[in-house]
């Protein structure tokens, strides 16, 4: 027992030492860039330490580099989950596990799912083996919990100490079927929506006079400032178009920088959600109507919202854990009604990078940017293809997990191995 | 002697329920009979394919030959009969239509509201007088999504809230008003039972039996044994006839049907352990399990599986979702089956019923990776083959061999793709979907799914 918990420190530890002055490049290598871009052929990457330093054709190793032959090999960004439950619910039934849901109170705007992720988690290394790198830990609100909900941060995937990649990225909130369900109806959700903006709105700052009428508490309204300022985006859960309609019109009148998550009718409000320039985030499988909110669902959501300008996000819609590692499923869903598979790249790394205002250090291979960089034996898209090398933050990341553990125990076992 | 009395048993309960109908006209078939007719449809040649037979065997460059809802003949340049429609499949891909011998559509149908959830009957551990073709609604709109996917036979079952929760029913995915329209003509009636967390949480929350493990299998033991107490009333009458015959129990019936080995069971488990027990329970109450359902430990037990020749239907990389699943491994499937035991994809999900060919390739690709050697003639058995045996109808579907029922998808290109769709889809015989011609055919769709673009 002593002796597992060491084995697991140590390996913790690892986790966590950055590499020393190490220099890669990988070469001749189908570069997909993530930023809409046609891919390079035949090109190289060089990564120094945390960061890249060069992309491009013609690109020249820098002696002492360790060199990865990409003949083959398709290079992408690392991949990034818009809204996840990563970290903060290990087991989703176990409850001493899961941190991702609460309904103790009318409002949480300043719950902050960051003091609950937990980097040790051993799905975080089931999702990273297959390419994500980074997530946005979003919390979760229950049957008769919160129609503010929280906020949550960026997480990397790669290091057990330095994983805070962006605080309080996002602040959440439930419209639609949950949020009415949760309020009481559609209409008093949005009163109550109305009544947190109102009270941030005019509340001074740093009050020293409790307001005995206040709905909500001094930490929430100090949370909801940088929502009313702009700086924070606001993630809506909407899918019914009249839901969407409804938080534009919020949007506007408190000139929140919006986030639509769901969206699966959308499509309905392509051009409305284009001319405000609010990002959906979306589920390609979203493809039935599976409540009376998602009637008018269809396959080519994405693709529509696309065309017609709207900066499209792709991720799963439960956002539990164990659908991470699909997420570039999903990309290739999309692609297959109709999006272009630059773009549907760009979905899951480019597009949440900048919903969350991290596309300076994240979500393409660029220059500068964070090593976050993952070789795929093939088409990143197809299930059989898989990941060669996983890169975070320039850090090569192991390929074990506690499922290759157990399979190779029992693969030894019956004689497979 | 056990064979002899059952059969007496069963020959005085079919008395018993002919004497409940006699004031009534005789029927033509028993209640609940399917009612589904192939449509009667011109014979089909699909050249130039590459063919996976769903018997280990692929062909490049081949034909097929579907007549009279069969499939007629395959091989090369075969001759078209006489009014044959003739379809250039070059460059295209044929399987057996995908079975998934796991699904709740219609029983757990789209839009999810409470009442369109009908498959756990909550209200006692152990029901295996309800059965779950009652509650299927044809018009769950995933019925259609699924087939667009190439489904073309899937098993409904009962939830997995009890221990003993019902028949389940095999449905041709056909458009249909009526589950009657649906149903798998000749197809064996199947018990569904649930192992694990799901009943001793549903129960051990009302501070009711089960709420352990231990109360599980003794809930499973006390069904039986009262079935066989019922059976052995029946024996007794039939001694002395000296008093009136004893009630009918419908859900004692199953369990006898199923301890004659003419009703299936299909057992939701997650952990070996839990199946390992399971199989001691079926030896006890001498019934056959013919698959364990989610089963993500049974490659832990592959071994014990291959010898009780019992499937596994399995996810490719569902895990973690509760502690049960919490060694869920992406090779599973491909261990099971490298051992040499029945393993078969599932999706117990309506998203996932619309891509197993996807399913099937992440399964293929982790055990290709951990070093098994796996064809794709080998993985098309995952979901064709291997689903057949696990409901009982190999007999009749599941390969595309001379004599079979003609279910048949023909795919735009390799199957385990990502990319890769199902052009056509036959039903014995007759086209049921054509991407190029699709058709919106649940009622539930029709004026509330709004499919104009905003002008």
């Amino acid at each position: 027992m002593i002796r597992i918990t060491q084995l697991i420190l140590v390996t913790a530890l690892s986790a966590a030492l950055p590499a020393l002055a190490a220099t890669t490049a990988i070469v001749n290598a189908t570069i997909l860039v993530g930023d809409n871009s046609a891919p390079l052929t035949g090109a190289t990457l060089v990564m120094r330490d945390r960061l890249i330093v060069a992309v491009g054709r013609g690109v020249a190793v820098p002696p002492g580099a360790t060199v990865i032959d990409g003949a083959g090999k398709t290079v992408t960004p690392g991949m990034f989950a818009a809204s996840s439950a990563i970290g903060a619910s290990e087991i989703t039934a176990v409850s001493g596990t899961n941190d991702r849901g609460s309904s103790h109170k009318r409002y949480s705007a300043a719950l902050d799912m960051a003091d609950a992720f937990n980097p040790l988690s051993v799905s975080i290394p089931v999702a990273r083996v297959d390419g994500i790198t980074r997530a946005l830990v979003s919390p979760l609100s229950r049957t008769g919990g919160r129609v503010l909900v929280g906020m949550g941060p960026v997480v990397s995937l790669g290091s057990a100490t330095d994983w805070l990649t962006k605080p309080r990225a996002a602040m959440f909130a439930e419209f639609g079927e949950t949020g009415a369900g949760n309020s009481g109806t559609r209409a008093t959700m949005m009163l109550e929506m109305r009544e947190a903006f109102e009270e941030a709105r005019s509340a001074a700052p740093a009050k020293n006079v409790p307001n005995l009428d206040s709905l909500l508490s001094q930490l929430d309204l100090a949370a909801l400032r940088p929502v009313l300022q702009g700086q924070v985006p606001l993630v809506a859960s909407a899918d019914r178009v009249s839901d969407i309609q409804a938080v534009l019109r919020l949007a506007r009148q408190y000139k929140l920088r919006l986030v639509i998550n769901g969206g699966a009718e959308a499509w309905m409000v392509a051009r409305e959600l284009a001319a405000a320039k609010v990002p959906v985030i979306l589920d390609p499988d979203v493809v039935l109507p599976v409540n009376f909110e998602s009637l008018a669902s269809r396959p080519d959501n994405a693709k529509l919202l696309h065309e017609a300008g709207v900066m499209v996000v792709l991720n799963a819609s439960s956002g539990e854990v164990q659908t991470l590692r699909n997420l570039r499923q999903l990309a290739g869903h999309a692609v297959n009604n109709g999006l272009d598979p630059a773009a549907a790249l760009a979905a899951i790394t480019l597009n949440p990078a900048k919903v969350y205002g991290i596309d300076k250090q994240l979500g393409s291979l660029a220059a500068g940017k964070l090593a976050d960089v993952v070789v795929w034996d093939g088409d990143p898209f197809e299930m059989s293809s898989h990941p060669s090398a996983v890169f975070i933050s320039g850090e090569r990341m192991s390929t074990t997990t506690r499922q290759s553990g157990l399979r190779d125990k029992y693969m030894r076992m019956h004689g497979l191995k | 002697m056990f064979d002899l009395h059952a059969a007496t048993v069963r020959l005085l309960l079919s008395l018993a329920s002919a004497f409940a109908l006699s004031a009534q006209a005789a029927p033509q078939s028993p209640p609940y009979s399917s009612t589904y007719v192939a449509p009667a449809t011109g014979p089909v040649l699909l050249r130039n394919a590459t063919i996976l037979t769903g018997t280990g065997t692929r062909l490049d460059n081949a034909d097929l030959l579907l007549v009279e809802g069969k499939v007629a003949a395959l091989g090369q340049r075969l001759q078209a009969p006489p009014q044959a429609t003739v379809i250039d499949a070059t460059g295209r891909w044929i399987t057996p239509g995908i079975i998934d011998p796991h699904s709740h559509l219609g029983g757990s149908a789209s839009p999810h509201v409470s009442v369109t959830n009908n498959i756990n009957e909550l209200t006692m551990p152990s029901t295996p007088q309800v059965w779950v073709e009652h509650a299927v609604w044809p018009q769950d709109p995933a019925f259609m999504a699924a087939r667009a996917g190439g489904v073309t036979s899937l098993l409904i079952l009962p939830g997995s809230g009890n221990l003993i929760g019902g028949r389940g029913v095999l449905l041709k995915n056909v458009p249909a008003t009526t589950y009657q329209e649906m149903k798998f003509p000749g197809a064996p009636q199947v018990l569904k039972m649930a192992c694990g967390e799901n009943p001793m949480r549903v129960y051990g929350s009302q501070r009711k039996s089960p709420a352990t493990q231990m109360g599980n299998v003794a809930g499973y033991r006390e069904a039986f044994q009262k079935a066989v107490n019922y059976r052995e009333k029946f024996r007794n009458w039939e001694r002395k006839k000296d008093s009136p015959l004893p009630d009918r129990d419908i859900g004692n019936d199953t369990l006898i049907d199923v301890m004659d080995g003419k009703i299936l069971v299909e057992f939701h488990c997650y952990r070996a352990d839990q199946m390992a027990t399971a199989l001691d329970l079926a030896r006890e109450f001498n019934f056959k399990i013919a698959a364990f359902h989610h089963a993500v430990e049974a490659y832990k037990i592959a071994p014990l599986l291959k010898a009780s020749g019992t499937c596994a239907a399995m996810w490719a990389d569902w895990y973690g979702f509760k502690l049960e699943s919490f060694d869920g491994i992406r090779e599973n499937i491909a261990i099971v089956d490298a051992v040499g035991a029945c393993a078969t994809m599932h999706s117990d999900d309506e998203t996932g019923i619309q891509h197993l060919n996807q399913e099937v390739a992440k399964a293929m690709a982790a055990g290709l990776r951990a070093g098994l050697q796996i064809t794709p003639e080998r993985a098309v058995t995952w979901m064709t083959a291997n689903p057949a045996r696990a409901v009982g109808v190999f007999d009749k579907v599941g390969s595309l061999e001379p004599g079979k029922q003609a279910d048949v998808v023909v795919w735009n290109r390799y199957p385990f793709s990502t990319y890769a769709k199902a052009d056509l889809v036959f039903i014995d015989g007759a086209l049921r979907h054509d991407r190029n011609r699709p058709v919106q055919d649940s009622d539930f769709v029709i004026g509330t799914n709004q499919r104009q673009e905003q002008k």
